[in-house]
Formats: C-alpha cells, sequence, structure tokens
C-alpha cells in the first residue's frame, strides 16, 4: 500500500485541471495564437506609423519647397509675410524663420532643444509654442533648411495626433490580447474539467472493479465520442476477463472433483497391491493398472493444456492453407474400421477442393472427437434405428461445415451450450469411460478458427458441426 | 547404440540413463545446455535426446548450433510444451522428433532406436525398394505384396501401415509414431483406432501362417519380426 500512497496523493482540483492533458492542449493553443495576434498587430501598429511619418514628412518638404521659393522669388519679407498668414491658420504646421545668429524673426515655435537650429536636416523631438506658457513641451517632426544669405527656416508638424492614433492602437491591442487570454483560459478550464470527470469517473469505476468487483463496468455517456468508444471496449475487455476468470474457476473447480477420483484410484490399487499381492504375477497386474490408470491422467492433462492453449491464443503462425474435404475423409477412414467393430457404418461425403487457412492438424483431432464421440454413443441406437454415422464436408456460407452425424441418443436442447464445456459429462455418460474434455477441445479448435460448433438434433440422434470459416475475422 | 541425454532435472535423467542402459544403449548424461553441447559436439553419438528448457543454452538453440557446424546427429527434443506450433517450432530448429512430457518410456525408446537406425541408414544410401521379413515380401515399386510366394491384397492405407512396419522390422513403433508416419496427423489416438487398423492388416498377414509376424508389445505398440521357434 505505501508504495502505492505516492502517485496517489489527492491533488487539488486546481492542480489536477493543470495537469489535465485538454487543458495543457488549450494553453498551448491559447499561446501560439496569442503570438500571432501579437504579430499581426504589432506590424498593423508599425505600418500604420510608419505610413503617417512619411505623410508628414513629405508635407514638411513641400512646405519648405514652396516657402524657399517665395523667399528666392520675393526675398526675406516676402518670407515673413507668407510664414506669419500661414502660422496662423487652423491647424497649421509649425514654422520659425531666424537669423543666421540663430535670433527669431517670424513663427508660431517659441524653442527648441539648442543646436537643432544649427544643424540642417530632420529632427524627431520637443518643441514649444509661442501662444503657449512657458512650460508646456509638445513632439513634432521639424527640418530645418538653410536659406541663402544664412537664415535658417524651421517648418514641422505636430505629432500629437500621430501618437493619440497609436496610442489606441497600443490598447486595442492590449484588450483585445487579455480578451483572447481569458476566453482561452476559460474555455480550457471548461473542456478540461468536463473531460476530467468523466475521467476521474473511469478512474474511480477501474479502481473498484480492481478491487475485486468484476461485476462493475464503466459508464457510457451515449456521446459516441472517444471517450465512450474507450469505455465501450474496457467493458467488452472485462466481460471477456470476466468469462476467462469464470473459465478459469469452473476449470480448477472440475479438476479438483474429476481429477481426484482417478488419483485416489490409482493410489488405492498402488496401495491394496502393497498390502495383498503375494505374487509377481499379482504385483505385475497391479503395475500395470497403476500405469494404465496414470496415462489415462496424463492424457486428461495434455487434453486441458491443449484447450488452455487454444482458448488462450488468437490464430497462431502455424495457420497453412489445406483441404478440409481431405482431413475429413482421413479421419473417417482412421476410424471406420472402429466404427464396423461396434457394427456401425461410417460414410464420408466431402466436397471436392474445401481450400482453408487453418491448423490441419487441430482440426483433424478435432474431427476425429466428433467421429470418436458418434462411435461412443451412436451404438446405443434405439432398436430399428439405422446404426449408421455420417460425416460430411461442405461449403456453407462463406465457412466449412464438417458435419457428424449419428443415431445415438443425442443430446437434450437444454444441455446442447453445456456439453462443450470442459469436464460436462451427462449423466447418461457417467459409466462410459472419457472425461468430458472431447467436445471442448472441439469447441476450442472452432474458436480458435473464428468459427463454431452447432449441435443439432439428427431425429433421432445428434448432428454435431464444425463451422470453420473460410476467411478469419 | 550411444546416446547423449541433455536434460537439467536430476532425476529424470537418472531414471532415462538407467532405462537406456538396461535396453542394452551406451548412455551420457549432461546436466545443462552448454556441457551438452560440449559432448555432443565431440562424441560421437547415435542419437542425442534434448530437453527443451535447459539451463546456460536451452534446446532450440543449442540443436540449431549443432546444425550450424554441420553435425547432423539426429536429435529428439523432450518437452513439456506439447502443442503443435512448440512441435513445428522444435522440427525447424532441427530437431527429428519430438516428444511431449509426460512420455511414456516405450514410446521414447521406440522413437530413439528408430532415428539411430535411420541414422545408419542415412549416408548416401538410398531407401531400399522392397522390404523382406521372413517369407513376406513388400514391392515399393509395384505395390505388390506376397507371403510364401501368395499375393496379398491390401488397401492404400494397409500397405503403407506395412510398409512402415516392415521398414522398421524388428523395431517396436508405436501407436502414436504409426498414426504420425501412416496418417500424418500429430495427436493423441485416445482410442484403439490404431489397434483395430493393425488387426485388420494382421488378419490379412498372419491368418493361416504357422508363425505370425507382427506381434503387439505390451505397453509400447507393435513390431515385425520373424520370431525364432522356441525351442523347449
Amino acid at each position: 500500500m505505501t508504495r502505492e500512497s505516492a502517485p496517489d496523493r489527492p491533488l487539488t482540483r486546481i492542480g489536477k485541471i493543470f495537469r489535465t492533458t485538454a487543458f495543457k492542449l488549450s494553453l498551448a493553443y491559447l499561446m501560439l495564437f496569442a503570438l500571432l495576434a501579437s504579430l499581426g498587430l504589432g506590424y498593423v501598429a508599425w505600418n500604420a506609423r510608419r505610413v503617417l511619418d512619411d505623410q508628414i514628412v513629405s508635407t514638411i518638404d513641400a512646405e519648405i519647397n514652396g516657402l524657399s521659393e517665395q523667399y528666392t522669388a520675393g526675398g526675406l519679407r516676402r518670407l515673413i509675410a507668407v510664414v506669419e498668414r500661414r502660422a496662423q491658420e487652423p491647424g497649421a504646421s509649425l514654422y520659425l524663420v531666424t537669423t543666421p545668429a540663430g535670433e527669431h524673426i517670424v513663427g508660431n515655435v517659441s524653442r527648441v532643444p539648442s543646436g537643432v537650429l544649427s544643424q540642417p536636416g530632420q529632427y524627431d523631438g520637443p518643441y514649444g509654442r509661442r501662444s503657449e506658457a512657458e512650460g508646456e513641451e509638445h513632439r513634432a517632426i521639424m527640418r530645418v533648411y538653410t536659406l541663402a544669405g544664412g537664415f535658417r527656416l524651421l517648418v514641422g508638424r505636430d505629432t500629437e495626433e500621430r501618437d493619440r492614433l497609436r496610442a489606441a492602437i497600443g490598447n486595442t491591442f492590449g484588450s483585445s490580447l487579455a480578451l483572447v487570454v481569458l476566453l482561452g483560459v476559460v474555455g480550457g478550464w471548461f473542456v478540461a474539467s468536463r473531460v476530467l470527470k468523466r475521467v476521474d469517473d473511469m478512474t474511480e469505476t477501474t479502481r473498484t472493479i480492481m478491487a475485486g468487483d468484476l461485476d462493475g463496468r464503466l459508464r457510457v455517456a451515449g456521446t459516441g465520442d472517444e471517450l465512450d468508444r474507450l469505455a465501450q471496449n474496457l467493458n467488452l475487455m472485462l466481460e471477456r476477463i470476466g468469462e476467462l476468470m469464470r473459465g478459469m474457476k469452473e476449470v480448477s473447480d472440475n479438476i479438483a472433483h474429476d481429477l481426484k477420483t482417478p488419483l485416489t484410484r490409482l493410489r488405492n490399487r498402488a496401495d491394496e497391491a502393497l498390502r495383498t499381492a503375494d505374487s509377481p504375477d499379482a504385483l505385475r497386474m497391479a503395475i500395470e493398472g497403476v500405469i494404465e490408470d496414470s496415462d489415462g491422467l496424463i492424457r486428461v492433462f495434455n487434453a486441458l493444456l491443449t484447450i488452455a492453449r487454444l482458448e488462450a491464443g488468437s490464430a497462431p503462425e502455424t495457420f497453412r492453407r489445406f483441404d478440409a474435404g481431405a482431413v475429413a475423409r482421413e479421419v473417417a477412414e482412421l476410424y471406420e474400421p472402429l466404427a464396423e467393430e461396434k457394427g456401425l457404418s461410417l460414410t464420408v461425403t466431402a466436397e471436392p477442393d474445401l481450400q482453408l487457412d487453418g491448423n490441419r492438424e487441430l482440426v483433424g483431432q478435432a474431427l476425429a472427437n466428433l467421429i470418436d464421440n458418434a462411435i461412443k454413443y451412436g451404438g446405443d441406437a434405439a432398436e430399428g434405428a439405422p446404426r449408421e454415422i455420417v460425416v460430411d464436408a461442405a461449403r456453407a456460407d462463406g465457412a466449412v461445415r464438417l458435419r457428424v452425424a449419428d443415431r445415438g441418443p443425442g443430446i437434450p436442447e437444454a444441455e446442447r451450450g453445456r456439453v462443450l464445456d470442459r469436464f460436462i459429462r451427462l449423466d447418461a455418460a457417467r459409466s462410459r469411460p472419457g472425461f468430458g474434455l472431447g467436445l471442448s477441445l472441439v469447441n476450442a479448435v472452432a474458436r480458435l478458427h473464428g468459427g463454431r460448433v452447432e449441435l443439432a438434433d439428427n431425429a433421432p440422434g445428434l448432428a454435431a458441426a464444425l463451422i470453420l470459416p473460410l476467411k478469419i475475422a | 547404440m550411444r546416446l547423449l541425454i541433455i536434460e537439467d532435472d536430476r532425476e529424470a535423467a537418472a531414471y532415462l540413463v538407467k532405462a537406456f542402459r538396461e535396453a542394452g544403449h551406451a548412455v551420457d548424461h549432461a546436466g545443462d545446455g552448454l556441457d551438452g553441447y560440449a559432448l555432443a559436439r565431440e562424441g560421437d553419438y547415435d542419437v542425442l535426446i534434448v530437453d527443451r528448457m535447459l539451463p546456460k543454452l536451452d534446446g532450440l538453440s543449442l540443436v540449431r548450433s549443432l546444425r550450424e557446424q554441420g553435425i547432423a546427429t539426429p536429435v529428439l527434443i523432450l518437452s513439456a510444451l506439447g502443442q503443435v506450433d512448440d512441435r513445428v517450432k522444435g522440427l525447424r530448429a532441427g530437431g527429428d522428433d519430438y516428444l511431449p512430457k509426460p512420455y511414456a518410456f516405450s514410446e521414447l525408446l521406440a522413437r530413439t532406436e528408430v532415428l539411430a537406425r535411420r541414422r545408419a541408414a542415412a549416408p548416401g544410401q538410398t531407401e531400399a525398394t522392397a522390404y523382406r521379413v521372413g517369407d513376406l515380401e513388400l514391392d515399393r515399386l509395384s505395390h505388390r505384396v506376397t507371403r510364401a510366394g501368395r499375393e496379398i491384397v491390401l488397401q492404400p492405407r494397409e500397405f503403407r501401415l506395412l510398409e512402415y512396419l516392415m521398414r522398421h522390422a524388428g523395431q517396436v513403433v508405436t501407436r502414436t509414431m504409426l498414426l504420425e508416419h501412416v496418417w500424418d496427423y500429430h495427436f493423441d489416438p485416445q482410442t484403439n483406432v490404431i489397434d483395430v487398423h493393425v488387426s485388420r492388416l494382421r488378419s490379412k498377414i498372419d491368418r493361416g501362417f504357422e508363425h505370425p509376424l507382427i506381434h503387439t508389445v505390451r505397453g509400447a505398440g507393435y513390431v515385425i519380426r520373424l520370431d525364432e521357434p522356441h525351442v523347449t
């Protein structure tokens, strides 16, 4: 118990959800999506800024061109007049004209950082407005141009609007990302906890089954999804395991019962010989009897092992193509003299070319068991009934049917399912040699080949058929 | 014949060694796969009896290694695994015969003697075309059987049964050996099916003759041989 306790330690609900595959998957998708969204929005913001800046710069360039033309045409006076006029227009650009020494002549810009005016070129930074108090600062893109005569001309555009737009884009970007993350987390949480609930249920059920409740089954939600299919398959597996367990239990019960009898007989025989046998001949007889008994026991064990191996196995690699009709003829021929000795006629009819993939030896042995039974019980035919056994091999519905029909007492319908089980011997057969393994071996061979055994009324008698599909499912 | 028994179970091995010696054979024993392999390579044995599950080197690998070394000594594999596919694996690994445990010693003895005889006859020798036991003759080419010059008509299966018995004349063949070689099935004939076939054959071969040729060996099987008239 201590060994198992570590992984079984109860997790908090949140801890559990973080561990679920569903949650991990949604988290991964969420991160991927957030990354892609950031890249997309970032590109949009960057591009918008570039376009706006380009536009500002080209406006400034155009104005500088215009103003320098005015200066060339009309001199400083004309330039001052134009600048003064333009500076008063609403939404105007920024203007400043200075002497070569940097003294302000005209314009709506009161100050720029020192050194800007002395260097012609573009400048992105703070400035002050003439109409406003000393402390207020704005930002602008400005260009300084040196006119003929050393006068400086500064033209700029305030970038407040551009910055507002950038801020708006940034805000949108941030809030949509937050929304995506929030929805993702909530969605992932929802999916994960739903899946987790069902998986937890399954874990709980399997745990009770492991604890010994072999009849427990997993709940199937009826949605037909993966978890449902898993639950259905696990249930089928449990069904099969239960069947095998019941079989095992039955076998061990039967072994205990049906093997103890011959073992006791064997022991008694040896014991009696030891006590009473007074001549070598008597001892010899007793020992021969002991060997005979133990041979019988060995046979039972071999048959049991064979059946167990067959039932445990699926179609093994020993399957080869063979003619089932030929097997029917050969085995019938093997048993024909024995039948004749019992006063029974054994006839065989087989369709030609009944090719089948399977284990010829095992099919032969199964058929031998059926014929052996038919001879054993067919001899009990009622007065007047024909003393005959008919073996017949034919194709039937995508399968080969190997049928052995006798005229014996048959098997009552209610008992027909039961006789295929191990060690089942109907009362009528109790007095005969045998261990009730013959038909269960036939059944195991049939199942190994994906087929079945059919027991039917031969009116009177039993018709036992081994049905082997041509194609193994 | 000279035998090597490779078996790790001491008690089983001791029993086999004793039983084979009593049957008049020379026996060596190895307790694990490696010892067995070394002995099998050096010694000149007629038959190797190899348990399938051995310490150090398992039986199938041992046989495979011997065959790779070009050592063709007949091998009989003993195994607790008696299923059809195990048998096939054993023979595929290079074994010549396969006997599932538990077995009757008479069965093992009969099979071992047949293997030893096969080896003695093997090198470059073609199978005889006719067999003769006493005044019984079987011609494999014309499929004719005569006894004391008189023709005996046999069914095809009876012919094969007699052929197998006569090929191993003087050796005991068991019921399972007959089922294997005459009918080509490898299961335990639970009832006396084989006995009925033999007695049918016997009625054709021996009826009306003073000295029967087909003999039943109690607890083992059958043998065909000309018994020397007992001196009483």
